[in-house]
């Protein structure tokens, strides 16, 4: 089975099993009754039915028991969840930033890994955001998961209770490279935990044009490290030469600055040969001029 | 009586003939095969689109195509799946089919009224498809349309949700025009409980239809206002909430599910008595907990949602009912089990399909418990067990009914029996490779392998080629299955061929274009074997 690697995980299994437990005696019990009274009524031998009247302690009975059950069922997921809403008060906290398709964590001190280290047996918080679409953490050797919305911040927490590495995985659709969308939880001892964390480097910060960029969600089509996503990347892209088609007609023309105003207040007018007419909406009104200088000292820094 | 040989309903005697004499139809009975006709082609589409998943899964990796095609292909075939072919499913079919019938009417309230549902059908299925062809390419967003991902991709989700929401005006009209059949036109001396229970679980999902459904239909029109006008409801970027969509949208889906599978139930509980020669167990206890089951489903939906971000109230209260929601489940399939004690059980094909619904329906439902429970959910939500869950509870549960209904109602819909021997062998094909297909998915869901995944970790291939195989047995089955039925060479069906006690097996195979000469007086409770 899987591992159970924090300190919820254990409760969550037990309702498991409670549930299933239940629901297979069930199952087997009730597929039985079935199938024996469909082989011993059956019409050869039994070719005379004999009418059965209604019985109303038997119908009460048979649903108090379920009331019953389904009620233990309810409690047992209850109270190995509660705790998890119980946020303890002295833990770490790391906020978890996702978009598409990527994870990083920044801790205390802004320092920002792209890989979740936990000291072992430490209560963690997590601040769950997102910078575009909704995503999900998911941690399925913690039992964990939580949607990272945007516009909001969730939080999860737990104590890692073994040293390891274990995935993270985004658990709510979110566009073409959903299922790509994964990162690794280590969980170490509190020392190597320290010698990592003193050598993680604080977060550079952002330069404007980048941050215009997230804003407004071009890096959903266009990477900014040179992935092909559904549109050309920005790395490396001022002063490219690029055939493009203009009314119909093929011309050669180098991104500068007229041609990425031209693209992003007027996208259709030059479209990149191969690629579809009318995916891009115009920005107009939505990304301003200065802004969009500041989009081109970025374009030019990143060759 | 020798003047009054009434045509049957299969017989075109009015101004047109061929294919204009059925679309320009009023008759119910019709209608009911015209929503067959067109959902069995939806089926078919939407199976193969299914297949083609198992097929790119097969293997971790890319196979056969990209991640944006997949992410296409999950998203119309749940589409298709949910709003052209259960959605309107058992209702649409057997309930214009059988039900006016069953109840003894000639007809239901509003024939006219039928038709054009049918023809909003159509429409609506038709937007919705022609996403796949127009504007920037397929919908990208899986059915939920979840925003914001839906209010930004710039996939072609306006038809897709367009399409909904017409789809949902023929959903409403179909519940609103068997409301007042059933209030309206019963035979006399019918009384509510001396009315047959497939009518009945048709009146407590038609009530879900007209309150429910206008709900989602405001929802996706705020998608598309959010999409083209700008709107901000529910993308954070313009002021708007997107665990309100989240909200709305389950308000009405959530209960949708119970739309798909209420008839289901009802079907069930015609074919055991039936095939018992008894009196239904619990006649009152299984026409109530239909009702129940219509209005505790209203109030269930935030348990879509545990992993949302809500509070701990709402998320406790909202598992507390839907754990309540549960117990009126477990005694239908009670009644039905006693439903065959000391019968004289005669396991025909219908009957066959109707004791692989109990298992089916028996592993979703208890499955679900799982999704119920707080603690668990939070594991599950958002992997492949839900997908199994929902696949047991939807294709075991409402496409077994289905499958049953039409073995059941076959005769009385051409007048022609069918093999019954092909029909049980296609039955264990589709058990089989239900069991096979859907089976391995609970466990690597709650391995933790997310839903919606193009590719995979290793650990989960063993899962993914079980399930290919089984999809590929399952496929047999469908074609198996469609092939004895659709080559209509069985003899001449009689009025009762399985010793039937409702009204509809009191007329003739097929049925006369009025139903019913005479209209029957009813002078006791249904379901008499005496």
């Amino acid at each position: 089975m899987l591992t159970e690697a924090s300190n919820f995980a254990e409760g969550v299994d037990l309702a498991f099993k409670v549930i299933f437990g239940i629901s297979l005696c069930f199952l087997v019990g009730i597929t039985t009754v079935m199938l024996w009274f469909v082989v011993k009524y059956r019409r050869s031998k039994h070719p005379k039915a004999e009418q059965i009247k209604d019985n109303t302690t038997l119908e009460v009975t048979w649903t108090l028991i379920p009331l019953a059950i389904a009620l233990l069922m309810f409690y047992y997921g209850y109270v190995a969840f509660r705790p998890q809403r119980d946020f303890p008060k002295d833990a770490m906290n790391v906020t978890v930033v996702s978009k598409m398709w990527s994870w990083s964590f920044v801790y205390p001190g802004d320092k920002e890994s792209d890989m979740l280290v936990l000291p072992v047996n430490k209560p963690v918080i997590l601040n769950l955001t997102s910078l575009d679409v909704i995503h999900s953490f998911y941690v399925p050797a913690f039992r964990q998961k939580e949607d990272c919305v945007p516009g909001k911040t969730n939080q999860m927490w737990f104590i890692p209770t073994m040293a390891g590495e274990y995935w993270v995985l985004c658990a709510e659709y979110c566009g073409m490279n959903h299922s790509y969308m994964e990162a690794k939880v280590k969980v170490v001892p509190q020392a190597e935990y320290d010698t990592w964390i003193n050598g993680l480097a604080r977060r550079a910060a952002e330069p404007e044009g980048l941050t215009i960029i997230k804003k407004n969600g071009c890096n959903g089509c266009h990477s900014i490290d040179g992935t092909k996503l559904v549109s050309t990347s920005f790395k490396g892209i001022y002063g490219k030469k690029s055939i493009v088609v203009t009314d119909g007609k093929e011309h050669s023309v180098t991104v500068d600055d007229a041609y990425i105003k031209t693209s992003i207040y007027d996208p259709d007018k030059d479209v990149v040969k191969g690629l579809p007419k009318g995916v891009m909406k115009s920005y107009k009104g939505l990304i301003s001029d200065s802004e969009t200088a500041k989009i081109i000292d970025y374009f030019k820094s990143i060759k | 009586m020798a003047e009054t040989i009434a045509h049957s309903y299969l017989e075109n005697t009015g101004k047109y003939k061929g294919i204009l004499a059925w679309l320009t139809t009023t008759d119910h009975k019709r209608i009911g095969l015209m929503y067959m006709y067109a959902m069995m082609i939806f089926f078919i589409v939407g199976v193969l689109l299914g297949e083609l998943m198992r097929l790119e899964l097969f293997r971790p990796g890319q196979q056969f195509y990209n991640a944006q095609t997949y992410n296409g292909i999950f998203t119309i075939h749940g589409i298709i799946m949910i709003f052209t072919v259960v959605i309107p499913g058992l209702a649409a079919v057997f309930g214009n089919f059988s039900m006016p019938i069953m109840i003894g009417a000639h007809d239901v309230a509003f024939p006219r009224l039928n038709l054009f549902s049918w023809y909003l059908f159509i429409l609506g299925a038709a937007i919705a498809l022609s996403s796949q062809f127009l504007g920037n390419g397929p919908p990208d967003t899986g059915w939920t349309f979840y925003a914001p991902y839906s209010t930004q991709t710039h996939t072609n989700v306006v038809a897709a949700v367009f399409g909904a929401f017409v789809l949902g005006f023929s959903s409403i009209l179909t519940g609103l025009n068997f409301i007042v059949t059933i209030h309206r036109l019963r035979a006399p001396g019918m009384t509510f409980f001396r009315m047959p229970l497939f009518p009945w679980s048709l009146y407590a999902t038609a009530w879900i239809q007209v309150l429910a459904t206008p709900i989602v239909g405001i929802t996706l029109l705020m998608v598309i206002a959010e999409r083209w006008l700008r709107i901000g409801f529910f993308d954070p970027s313009l002021g708007g909430d997107p665990i309100l969509y989240q909200h709305l949208f389950w308000i009405y889906s959530h209960p949708a599910v119970y739309i798909m599978i209420l008839p289901a139930m009802g079907v069930i509980t015609e074919i055991i008595p039936t095939f018992a020669q008894r009196k239904v167990f619990g006649y009152k206890a299984i026409a109530l907990s239909s009702l129940a089951i219509a209005l505790v489903g209203y109030f269930v939906w935030a348990h879509h949602m545990y992993t949302s971000g809500m509070s701990i109230t709402a998320r406790w209260v909202f598992s507390l009912l839907t754990f309540l929601v549960a117990v009126p489940s477990a005694i239908k399939v009670f009644n039905w089990v006693t439903t065959m004690y000391k019968g004289s059980i005669s396991v025909k094909p219908p009957f066959l399909f109707a004791l692989g619904f109990i298992f089916l329906f028996m592993i979703g439902g208890l499955t679900g418990l799982s999704l119920g429970s707080l603690a668990t959910d939070i594991h599950v939500h958002d992997t492949a067990y839900v997908v199994a869950h929902f696949h047991y509870i939807i294709f075991g549960g409402v496409g077994f009914a289905f499958f049953a209904a039409l073995h059941y109602w076959y005769p009385k819909m051409y007048g022609r029996m069918y093999n019954f021997r092909r029909a049980n062998i296609a039955f264990g094909f589709l058990f089989v490779g239900f069991n096979l297909l859907y089976f391995p998915q609970f466990v690597i869901g709650i391995m933790g392998m997310p839903r919606r995944y193009f590719d995979y970790l290793p650990q989960f291939t063993l899962g993914q080629q079980i399930s290919g195989f089984g999809g590929l047995l399952l496929l047999i089955g469908i074609i198996l299955m469609i092939a004895n039925l659709a080559s209509k060479r069985g003899a001449k069906a009689p009025d009762n061929p399985w010793g039937g006690s409702t009204l509809e097996w009191t007329i003739p195979s097929p049925p006369p274009v009025e139903n019913f000469h005479e209209l029957p007086v009813i002078t006791g409770e249904p379901y008499n074997y005496e």
